[in-house]
């Protein structure tokens, strides 16, 4: 249920830029107002988008959330192979890494 | 007959936020099908332009997930995305809400489908429209299929689909276009973004030309997802327009796989009649 409300976060923050506002104001606010581990909120608030990644969060979310915070596209990707190395593969969804890519 | 055209395109997000990465050969080549498609739709003097997509959690997401749905806006915005980002300037789309609701009513006698009155367009239409409808000057009614987060909506239900948007169609007065847009194989968004399964994607393509119903629905999720990815799961757009169009062939315009666009790059087209 937890990584549902890591994404409905993501998924809010794409389609509401007062929401985004408020997100670069207080952060700490924001998140008060969805379930979230504490390993959740550490990767939010860092952010750690290879955890994020992880964690099983859907690319399709992940990618718009590290645009939020200027991530270039190849920054992205590598972030997410960083993240496997650091933290293991990706612990749930069904954007699993399966090898290949253009980088 | 008020179906006046048919037909698939790509719309991942790098065709038009990372042109310039591509071998230009294969996106210059790709453009010119885009610009082919536009021009076809044009002659056709399609009034409308339905958009059969599979959004990306923009509109759509797990606490309230319908299998298929359809706007019925005055107009849409898009992108929702990063102007930047995406390489697509924010714009107003126009709707279509009297087609639409017609179009919606009908549709119902045969599939449960919802419907919205927002909507705002991520990639998955954006790219398309920016090539088909430069001008946003044609009324657009968008579609989603649930192509994202499982259950997946059956295919056999999208072949339902498509089937009961033909006969709606063939009830309206007004010219309409259709187009299904999505990926055949890819890995999007992740480590894996590049890869492509040319092989499976030129198999599901030589089937989908032939309007090939029953190899078409023989596709499960877990054989989709294991050669072709998640973004495997977009084949049901492509499905939806061969059900519109059942009877009659396709004809593959360009495929070509680029990797950076992370997707094979296709633009096809499909008889109406």
């Amino acid at each position: 249920m937890s990584l549902y409300s890591v994404q409905k976060l993501i998924y809010n923050l794409n389609r509401d830029p007062s929401l985004v506002e408020r997100f670069k104001i207080d952060i700490d606010s924001v998140l008060t107002e969805y379930k979230l581990t504490e390993e959740e909120l550490s990767a939010i608030s860092k952010p750690d988008i290879g955890l994020l990644y992880v964690l099983g969060v859907n690319g399709q979310l992940l990618m718009h959330y590290a645009a939020l915070w200027e991530f270039e596209w190849d920054d992205y990707i590598q972030a997410m192979k960083d993240g496997i190395e650091e933290h293991g593969e990706v612990r749930g969804g069904m954007y699993v890494r399966t090898g290949g890519g253009y980088l | 007959m008020s179906l006046v055209f048919a037909g698939v395109c790509s719309h991942a997000p790098g065709i038009t936020g990372r042109a310039e990465r591509a071998d230009p050969a294969l996106r210059d080549g790709l453009y010119e099908n885009f610009g082919r498609m536009r021009a076809s739709i044009e002659k056709s003097g399609a009034e409308a332009l339905v958009v059969i997509a599979a959004e990306h959690f923009a509109n759509f997401f797990m606490d309230n997930m319908p299998a298929f749905c359809m706007g019925m806006a005055d107009d849409y915005e898009g992108p929702i995305e990063d102007e930047a980002w995406l390489g697509i300037k924010r714009h107003r789309v126009p709707g279509n809400p009297d087609l639409a609701e017609r179009l919606i009513t009908d549709i119902m006698q045969d599939v449960d489908l919802a419907y919205a009155q927002e909507w705002k367009f991520d990639h998955g239409i954006m790219v398309p429209l920016h090539f088909l409808t430069p001008r946003y000057d044609l009324d657009v009614i968008p579609v989603n299929i649930n192509c994202q987060g499982p259950p997946l909506t059956p295919l056999h239900r999208v072949w339902a689909f498509g089937k009961a948007l033909r006969d709606a169609c063939d009830t309206a007065p007004e010219k309409i276009a259709i187009v299904g847009t999505g990926g055949i194989s890819h890995w999007p968004a992740t480590p894996d973004s590049g890869k492509i399964n040319e092989t499976w994607d030129r198999d599901f393509l030589q089937k989908w030309a032939g309007n090939r119903k029953e190899d078409l629905l023989a596709y499960t999720d877990d054989q989709t997802y294991a050669e072709g990815g998640q973004g495997g799961f977009e084949i049901r757009t492509f499905i939806a327009i061969a059900a519109a169009c059942e009877g009659n062939t396709g004809e593959i315009w360009f495929y070509a796989p680029i990797p950076i666009f992370a997707v094979g790059c296709t633009i096809a087209t499909m008889q109406v009649s």
